[in-house]
């Protein structure tokens, strides 16, 4: 399957997020992007639409739901929100919806800094593969994959979207 | 029972993640860096309004401290409960050893209650490396200190101490001051600063304090401390251990603050931005004058805040260390049985 080219996906993303938010009277966002794929999507996002603001960037790995069978990533980062999240509209963005576990992760984690006033998710990608009740307000595009086809976000510039190979098991 | 050889040293699992602490021998520096890595990360959660995440929910953590500690316990219970583990600490030296329970009893007992992690401090070297080695090799055994062998996690805690202030190890002076012969925190700093790459690593103290064979370590020796502290970027004092000490080693503390006390005037033949570290209880007015330990340089409170974020990084990737074994233990054994089938 041929995969979207990133940069092709942006405007669209960036007048849809607009609209939500105009749509809900949110006039000062705060966006914060999920490591790493998160974080560029995010980068760009704000550049698109023109917005100078500050990213929130936050690692899950300490929230994940899959810690006893995988183990904890070797390569975490601290998380770093150098706003508040008590009582904001926030922006989360992501690279590749796929389980929903990552976002399910990114929200626990957000409220242990605080109790956000609402949180708007925005996915470049969305695999359509959802395990969790989990919907995104904003996507670039969405795509059905074979049951062992994977894609990867590689960035930061250009962003461009890979075949994975396949999983080993 | 899991036999140890060379070829997979008893804390690491088959694909080389740690699975049990013991001590900082034989540990490959990409480990040591990882544990500096994960636990530079805790470091944010613990400055957070929540300082909890939730990576070890459901598990229980069990230290088990034959030998009294305070800050070691304490930073290691924190630990645990800031990765939302259950933890239950005894004080086995006042509890039923004295009523006759051995080692063994007391160990097979918290087994049974069915413990994931067992954090231990024991008086003997080696205890920790016979319980992960005989006794239970499937739960994470991380050593809290036993005898005068290691002490990892204070080893690491000086480690990420170091790191954070100096950036890396590459062209730094470390001097570790004092008794050494009875620490086991020289020990695992000496092993720790060798492996991360400090060119000059100086032991200083009295020859009486000085161990047989310390020279295997790679360090350099001074029984003199001007000339030891001479253009050092870090001091690492260590304390006197008065109740180790059975007598004829040292004339009398005030002799040793005399020769080996680290003092504001001393303290200036090292560089002007040096540390000064100590892995605590400190003895003011025996191994350091008190205007040092609380002085600008002295960056002794906060080895006890980086000593929680260490114990996190230990905690969490030994459990996942064990995790994954037990998993490639399960697989091999679906494989000889498919194997069995045929």
């Amino acid at each position: 399957m041929k995969l979207p080219n990133p940069a092709e996906l942006l405007p669209k993303m960036a007048a849809a997020l607009n609209e939500h938010l105009a749509n809900r009277h949110i006039s000062e966002p705060r966006f914060i992007g999920i490591h790493t794929g998160g974080v560029w999507v995010a980068q760009a996002l704000l550049k698109e639409m023109g917005r100078d603001t500050e990213l929130g960037i936050l690692d899950v790995s300490f929230y994940r739901d899959d810690f006893t069978q995988n183990g904890l990533h070797p390569q975490v980062r601290p998380s770093a929100l150098p706003f508040e999240i008590e009582g904001q509209h926030l922006v989360l963005v992501d690279d590749v919806l796929m389980s929903g576990r990552t976002i399910r992760a990114a929200l626990n984690e957000l409220f242990d800094y605080g109790r956000p006033a609402s949180v708007t998710l925005v996915n470049l990608l969305d695999l359509n593969s959802r395990e969790l009740p989990i919907r995104p307000d904003v996507v670039g595009a969405t795509l059905e994959l074979a049951p062992n086809e994977r894609v990867k976000l590689l960035g930061p510039a250009p962003l461009t979207l890979e075949h994975l190979a396949p999983a080993a098991h | 029972m899991t036999p140890t050889d060379a070829k997979r040293p008893l804390q690491l699992n088959d694909q080389g993640q740690l699975r049990h602490f013991l001590s900082l021998d034989g540990l490959p520096r990409e480990l040591l860096t990882e544990i500096l890595d994960t636990a530079d990360s805790f470091l944010e959660v613990g400055a957070r309004a929540v300082k909890k995440v939730p990576l070890l929910r459901g598990k229980t953590v069990c230290n088990v401290f034959f030998e009294n500690s305070t800050r070691t316990r304490t930073t290691f219970e924190l630990a645990a409960q800031r990765l939302s583990a259950d933890v239950i600490t005894l004080n086995v030296s006042t509890s039923s050893t004295s009523k006759g329970e051995t080692l063994l009893d007391t160990l097979r007992n918290l087994e049974a209650m069915a413990a994931d992690i067992f954090v231990v401090r024991h008086a003997d070297s080696g205890a920790a490396h016979f319980i992960a080695e005989h006794v239970c090799p499937d739960m994470a055994i991380i050593n809290g200190g036993d005898g005068r062998h290691s002490h990892p996690t204070q080893g690491m805690l000086d480690m990420l101490t170091i790191r954070r202030h100096k950036g890396s190890f590459e062209n730094l002076s470390v001097a570790i001051v004092g008794d050494i012969l009875h620490s086991r925190v020289a020990r695992s700093n000496m092993l720790a600063l060798k492996t991360l790459g400090c060119p000059d690593i100086r032991v200083i103290g009295p020859k009486t304090l000085l161990p047989v064979g310390i020279e295997q370590y790679g360090v350099n020796i001074y029984t003199d401390l001007a000339e030891g502290l001479k253009d050092v970027d870090v001091v690492i004092m260590l304390r006197l251990q008065r109740e180790r000490m059975t007598g004829g080693l040292l004339p009398s503390e005030g002799e040793f603050y005399r020769l080996y006390g680290l003092t504001s005037e001393r303290l200036k033949l090292a560089k002007p931005d040096a540390l000064v570290m100590h892995p605590g209880p400190i003895n003011r007015g025996v191994e350091i004058e008190s205007a040092v330990a609380d002085g600008p340089q002295s960056v002794i409170l906060n080895q006890v805040t980086y000593g929680i974020a260490i114990r996190m990084a230990v905690l969490s990737m030994a459990m996942s260390g064990q995790t994954t074994q037990r998993l490639l233990n399960q697989e091999a054994q679906a494989n000889k049985a498919a194997e069995e089938q045929n």
